[in-house]
């Protein structure tokens, strides 16, 4: 019996920028932006990304959900290499790994119903009807803890707390297997913040989702994820479980990062 | 050399006026360092705001700020802005935003100096560079000619500084100086703005929403929340005995670095969401989303009790909280 592949596998990921030129006959200067970063993610287990402005970490995101091709290296989702996949071929893939995005303002389309945006994913995937997806976004929306009768209003009338529901609501509609959380409750006030990470912990439980959430908040991390990787210049210096790892930090960058937190104590 | 008292704003919205800051009242001392805590819309920021003479148009304020005697409500923009960036001076959240992106920073920093104290420009220029050296950039000199794209968010955030610093304020209003920044600079920033206010005797206005930025920054706090200060005293006596249910709630929502929930168990949050200004109860600005709300608490505005030491809770059962 062979042992079933993780959910997510990460290999060996390089990525370049090229910036604008400098000089007209020098090549573009380049930024290398992660170098060498591998990780897998086993289903039902959640990995962090801890790192500060510049780590890559977002970078890292936006390749593990297939929107940048990286320079090398590979990710496979259920087997699958991501970006070896035909676009018809993504697209279908897609149902399977979602994404939450910070900014739950700038995130939801302000012209359009609630309803129609928590089914956006579903209509990109082509098979439902509109009928089925108008249901499977209320249904989405309940599992976020919102009312049908939300479904039918726009994101305006909604609180920053309520509007990162909806986003959730929207990356929770195909059922998939793996969200990806880019900072997402960070726009967030703090006792908003505590009930959307109570919502994401439930979430998981109740589906069995795994997440990669990408943060610089080392305390949400910590409360989210089994599992932590620091991300510096571009490569993972340091991974383990929260409790190692922000206990004793072992590489000194994640010893800064771990110092830096204000403690909650005079 | 700072007293606020019974101040009031009010801010026109899509339904009328509405009193976002009710009657808040604080001093503060030459030399002292005071911080403001709460959530979005709770008031703080206005407040600041109120004190520079920098309200949005059309917001109204009543009451009384007096800044070394003198009572900054009602005077003109003209000696508001002799008081600006001159005695009081303030640093924002976004660098970026107060940093105008056409000018080399040493002459945005000599700017303060050549208006309020009418140096000529290249002894404003010499100036801003001691103090550009000062804050930590380094080689000043040579980068006072740079602009502010050509630095580091931290870099921006210790330029604004230095101009807030260039005239010697005294009394120094930083409006969540490094939320937008890094922790790790987050760390060096406050630590700047605590060396400058010990070595320049200025007094500390610090707004942040981060109980920790709070803990470790200022020796006193108020709590924010619904345009009241709902919870007030020295810092380390507030965070030994928090008395009011809205400070406790927001301490406990906070998920701590260290010390993890165990399997199935949840952050205890506070119920509810913050209503609208318009919507707020009569009565306590927490009645409702408080667990210990009785009748009462809807309709009477809890007046201040003073437990000890300066610590002061607005709540009408802080008993029910010892």
């Amino acid at each position: 019996m062979t042992a079933a592949p993780p959910l997510l596998e990460v290999r060996d990921i390089h990525h370049a920028y090229r910036l604008p030129r400098e000089r007209l006959f020098a090549p573009p200067p380049l930024v290398q932006a992660l170098s060498g970063v591998g990780f897998e993610i086993a289903a039902g287990r959640s990995l962090g990304i801890v790192g500060e402005s510049g780590s890559g970490k977002s970078t890292l995101a936006r390749i593990v959900m297939a929107l940048d091709t990286p320079t090398a290296g590979s990710v496979r989702l259920l087997g699958q290499d991501l970006h070896a996949l035909a676009p018809g071929a993504l697209r279908a893939a897609r149902r399977d790994f979602q994404m939450v995005f910070q900014d739950p303002y700038g995130s939801l389309d302000p012209r359009r119903t609630v309803a129609r945006t928590v089914a956006e994913p579903l209509a990109a995937q082509g098979h439902a009807s509109r009928a089925e997806q108008h249901e499977r976004a209320l249904e989405a929306l309940a599992e976020v803890g919102l009312r049908p009768t939300d479904g039918s209003k726009y994101p305006h009338e909604f609180s920053g707390g309520q509007r990162q529901r909806i986003a959730i609501a929207r990356a929770l509609v195909t059922r998939p297997r793996l969200i990806v959380a880019d900072e997402p409750v960070s726009a967030l006030d703090v006792s908003v913040q505590a009930q959307v990470l109570n919502l994401l912990q439930d979430l998981r439980e109740r589906l069995g989702l795994s997440y990669l959430l990408i943060s610089h908040d080392l305390a949400v991390v910590q409360h989210l994820c089994d599992e932590v990787a620091v991300l510096h210049q571009g490569r993972i210096v340091e991974r383990g479980t929260p409790a190692a790892l922000f206990g004793h930090a072992q590489h000194p960058y994640t010893r800064a990062l771990v110092d830096a937190v204000p403690a909650m104590v005079v | 050399m700072l007293e606020v008292s019974d101040l009031h704003i009010h801010l026109p919205t899509r339904r009328g006026m509405a009193e976002a800051v009710r009657g808040v009242d604080f001093t503060l001392a030459r030399g002292g360092t005071l911080g403001l805590i709460g959530e979005s819309g709770c008031g703080k920021s206005l407040t600041a705001l109120a004190l520079m003479g920098l309200l949005p148009e059309g917001a109204r304020a009543t009451g009384s700020i007096r800044f070394e005697g003198q009572e900054l409500l009602g005077q003109s923009d003209r000696a508001l802005q002799r008081l600006r960036g001159n005695r009081i001076a303030m640093v924002f959240q976004e660098p970026m935003t107060a940093l105008n992106p056409v000018h080399p920073i040493g002459h945005q920093v000599a700017e303060p100096l050549r208006l309020h104290r009418s140096l000529g420009a290249a002894e404003a220029l010499r100036a801003a560079v001691a103090l550009l050296d000062r804050v930590g950039i380094p080689d000043a000199a040579r980068r006072a000619r740079d602009y502010p794209h050509q630095f580091s968010g931290g870099q921006r955030q210790r330029i604004t500084i230095a101009m807030a610093l260039a005239c010697g304020p005294d009394l120094l209003v930083a409006d969540e100086p490094t939320t937008a920044l890094d922790a790790t600079v987050q760390r060096q920033i406050l630590r700047l703005i605590q060396e400058l206010v010990a070595e320049r005797g200025m007094a500390l206005l610090l707004i942040s929403h981060d109980l920790g930025v709070i803990a470790q920054n200022v020796g006193r706090m108020l709590v924010m929340y619904g345009g009241s200060v709902v919870e007030s005293g020295p810092t380390a006596e507030v965070f030994s005995a928090m008395r009011h249910p809205y400070t406790r709630g927001l301490f406990a929502a906070r998920p701590r670095l260290g010390q993890p929930l165990g399997p199935g168990q949840r952050l205890p949050t506070i119920a509810g969401t913050v209503p609208e200004l318009a919507d707020l109860p009569a009565g306590c600005p927490f009645a409702g989303r408080c667990a210990w709300t009785q009748q009462r608490c809807h309709t009477e505005r809890p007046e201040a009790t003073v437990l000890h030491d300066g610590h002061e809770v607005r709540c009408l059962r802080p008993e029910a909280m010892a």
